[in-house]
């Protein structure tokens, strides 16, 4: 019996101690088009030299779950070491008509709608792996949107620390309050992910984040 | 759901509004609740439900419905939207709130709305009100 006691007392010291070396599971998640992909690369490139995916105009662009393995992240001497989840888009419908408009012909535009639709289910099941979550919403667009409310329903359900990223503020349409005011129990970080403005916020805020794992 | 079932969805002209209240899925599982939902659903209806699903009930239909996309002829997903509280109640309020949902069973405040993307274009949304386009 004491011997259990002094072993249960040493695996949770030891557990302590190493847990903080285990890479944070940072995730990106958002509606498709938002810039999840663009903030991603953003962060890879500037540490660890590469990107994470490829960006595009036509939605859907990421159709499978990224990732990039040991990201350290340098702020203000401080250091932490990511693995970065880049997620497709979740989106309530795909049709395959939508991508036509892009120029895509009907066969890839088929292809792109399966993919799609295979990438919103993958991203919902990753959920439950995630150990902090930045949720990226496109300032420009309306943030009431049930899929915006839907994903932070469900990691406010699993107790997943979140961060609301209110992207392209660079653009004149941007209102970056009207994201505020749809959750006002959330910390949102306005940035463009385009052009790194802003960028500084976003990590103190993922540091700030980080504590909470 | 079969192809049979979804033959009639996007044409506009055969679709009905069908309220459900929440004692019609207070009782059934979430595969139940989420069967129910999509089989109003794809009988070319726009569901309008008191209360609201749960958090992963969400995901679920979500999932359900992409998996459904391409193997349902014309279905091309789902517009969801609900209406409950802003969130900003203070402690008291919230506590009122939550014991009201534990006795009715569910957020009883609440409403989604549900349509079949070919029939309901886009359902806009703010804190205030809901506005329901519907596909030509």
């Amino acid at each position: 019996m004491v011997i259990k006691i002094f072993k249960n007392f040493f695996k949770r010291i030891f557990s302590n101690i190493f847990r903080h070396k285990k890479d944070i599971k940072l995730g990106f998640y958002g509606p498709p088009n938002a810039g999840k992909t663009s903030l991603a690369n953003r962060i890879c490139k500037d540490f660890s030299g590469e990107e994470i995916g490829k960006v595009s105009k036509i939605p859907h662009e990421t159709r499978s779950v990224q990732f990039k393995e040991k990201v350290e992240i340098d702020y203000k001497g401080k250091k932490m070491i990511f693995k970065m989840i880049d997620t497709p888009g979740i989106a309530t419908k795909i049709d395959y008509e939508d991508f036509l408009k892009y120029k895509l012909k009907k066969k890839e535009s088929k292809t792109r709608a399966k993919e799609a639709t295979q990438g919103v289910i993958e991203s919902i099941k990753w959920l439950d792996d995630m150990d902090i979550v930045v949720v990226v919403l496109d300032s420009t667009e309306n943030p009431y949107n049930q899929v915006n409310i839907t994903i932070i329903g469900n990691l406010a359900a699993r107790k997943i620390p979140v961060l609301i990223v209110a992207n392209k503020i660079d653009l004149k349409r941007a209102d970056m309050k009207k994201i505020e005011a749809a959750f006002p129990e959330y910390d949102v970080v306005g940035i463009s992910a385009k052009y790194g403005d802003n960028l500084e916020e976003f990590y103190e805020s993922i540091f700030k984040l980080s504590k909470k794992v | 759901m079969s192809k049979k079932r979804g033959k009639d969805l996007g044409r506009i002209k055969g679709f009905a509004i069908q309220f459900i209240p929440y004692s019609e899925i207070r009782d059934l599982d979430s595969s139940r609740r989420i069967r129910k939902i999509l089989g109003i659903i794809l009988g070319n209806n726009i569901l309008i439900l008191q209360g609201k699903l749960r958090a992963e009930e969400e995901t679920r239909l979500i999932e359900d419905t992409m998996a459904m996309i391409g193997h349902v002829q014309n279905f091309k997903g789902i517009e969801l939207a609900v209406i409950s509280g802003n969130g900003k109640e203070g402690f008291f309020g919230k506590m009122k709130k939550g014991i009201a949902n534990a006795l009715a069973g569910g957020d009883l405040g609440a409403i989604t709305i549900i349509g079949p993307a070919t029939i309901v274009k886009e359902i806009k949304r703010n804190p205030k009100k809901i506005e329901l386009l519907l596909n030509k």
